[in-house]
């Protein structure tokens, strides 16, 4: 059946089956390779995308199911040349090493910097809220690194809280 | 590759359009909410539905409603929204509970309280917590819906009360007025994500310093959900306290029937889920008593 997908806030038709899973339309189609294809059986989170802002994991989605969503994945983090904060934190604290489940780290921790940051400004908090290192370890829960370990992961993730709400209050001051 | 063998798929705009095209389709179609447990049956081919009809797009299957005398739950609301939900950790704190521990973040984006009963995995953490707060589901059909308890909607492993044509539409708890009442949930797991090695489900109402009622149900220890009425019974009409939980705990041990595997053997997967009974009772009936204070 045809299906059009906004992927990365481009249309993409393509006549498939239904049972193709969201996570082959994307590399198949617009050849997003960005995003792994790891264990098949959403254990490992190497496929999470993120779909209207929330993270999924791509294996165990239906692409026909995806129509009338916007699907985000981690080619859309970099634009015109720079890196997102997320992309600067795993740059700055290395946190990867074979690069295997990165994708799947970024935007899933994307996803949580734009919900705790959210839910800070809800509070009153303003651009100060920083999840803790429980709150990162739980949203990565869904997403294994088979090479390093999670110390660095979650150092970058708060490398990269820290510099967005130190951006915010820059820009509130100025 | 781990891929589905084929299907044909619809998109319902309509609950009832929904249950047609079930009836049309004679038992070889299946619903899907958020399929992190259908997909990944469909992809191993111990499930082969002809057709899937996608239920996401009804929200009016999406709500968490308090009333007077009972919480109604809509089947797509989605186990991040059971977590997250003012109205369930004031009343039903169970739910919290059990949110926390089930799959990891990203499954429960997508994953529905409707779709966890109906996949009736006994390792299943929604199921237990249903029956312990002594819950009924409402299945609708095309003549019309009926509403069934939790202990008469699981039939076997994976087998639930829901026929062919019919789909589950809502799960209702009942609020009993006056006295005091809470619920927890304790489990047991090796990593986030994996299924359970042994979990608990255990709700009280306490009235005048006495516990009127109350529910026990475990997870992962039988070839269902194991409903421990016998349990239930030894608390009813006694003083609360950690004797009688233990008691009750030995008894949740006795009634299981749990299978070794790798997450352990027998005799620990049964002192575990007596363990667990007490510990959920404990919390539960701790949570009332300070609700009453």
């Amino acid at each position: 059946m045809q299906v059009t997908l906004n992927i990365n806030g481009q249309a993409v038709s393509r006549d498939v089956e239904p049972r193709t899973l969201l996570v082959h339309f994307i590399r198949d189609t617009p050849g997003l390779t960005g995003t792994h294809w790891g264990c098949d059986t959403s254990n490992c989170g190497a496929c999470v995308v993120q779909m209207d802002g929330q993270p999924v994991k791509s294996c165990t989605t239906l692409a026909v199911m995806c129509e009338g969503h916007e699907i985000r994945t981690v080619e859309s983090l970099e634009v015109d040349g720079k890196l997102d904060p997320i992309q600067m934190g795993f740059h700055e604290m290395h946190a990867l090493h074979c690069g295997f489940c990165t994708p799947g780290m970024l935007m899933t921790t994307r996803a949580l910097l734009d919900e705790t940051a959210a839910r800070g400004r809800a509070g009153g908090a303003g651009g100060d809220a920083i999840p803790s290192e429980e709150e990162i370890r739980t949203a990565i829960s869904g997403a294994i690194c088979r090479c390093t370990g999670y110390k660095n992961i979650v150092g970058a993730v708060r490398w990269a809280a820290q510099y967005e709400a130190a951006n915010r209050q820059g820009q509130e001051v100025s | 590759m781990q891929t589905p063998a084929p299907f044909t798929y619809e998109r319902a705009t309509s609950v009832d359009g929904a249950i047609a095209s079930l009836v049309k389709h004679d038992g070889e179609a299946r619903i899907i909410a958020g399929g992190h447990s259908l997909l990944p049956m469909m992809k191993l081919r111990l499930a082969q539905p002809e057709h899937l009809i996608d239920i996401n797009d009804l929200g009016e299957l999406s709500y968490i409603r308090e009333f007077a005398d009972e919480i109604r739950i809509g089947a797509l609301t989605r186990h991040v929204e059971l977590l997250h939900s003012d109205v369930l950790a004031r009343r039903l704190p169970i739910f919290a509970d059990a949110e926390r521990v089930i799959a990891d973040p990203v499954v429960r984006n997508r994953g529905t309280i409707g779709g966890s009963l109906c996949q009736a995995d006994a390792a299943e953490d929604l199921s237990s917590v249903c029956s312990a707060i002594h819950a009924s589901v409402v299945i609708r059909g095309a003549d019309g819906e009926r509403v069934i308890a939790m202990d008469e909607f699981h039939v076997g492993p994976y087998v639930t009360a829901v026929g062919d044509g019919e789909m589950l539409t809502e799960v209702r708890v009942p609020l009993t007025p006056g006295g005091s009442f809470s619920s927890a949930h304790e489990k047991v797991e090796r990593r986030a994500g994996d299924w359970a090695i042994a979990a608990a489900s255990a709700a009280v109402w306490i009235d005048g310093g006495t516990i009127a009622d109350a529910g026990v149900a475990l997870s992962a220890v039988g070839p269902t959900t194991v409903h421990v009425t016998r349990a239930a019974e030894a608390l009813r009409g006694k003083s609360p306290g950690d004797e009688l939980f233990e008691e009750a705990g030995r008894i949740a041990a006795e009634d299981c029937s749990p299978s070794a595997d790798g997450r352990g053997p027998v005799d620990y997967k049964r002192h575990l889920a007596g363990v667990l009974t007490t510990r959920a009772l404990r919390t539960a009936t701790a949570r009332a008593l300070q609700q009453e204070a």
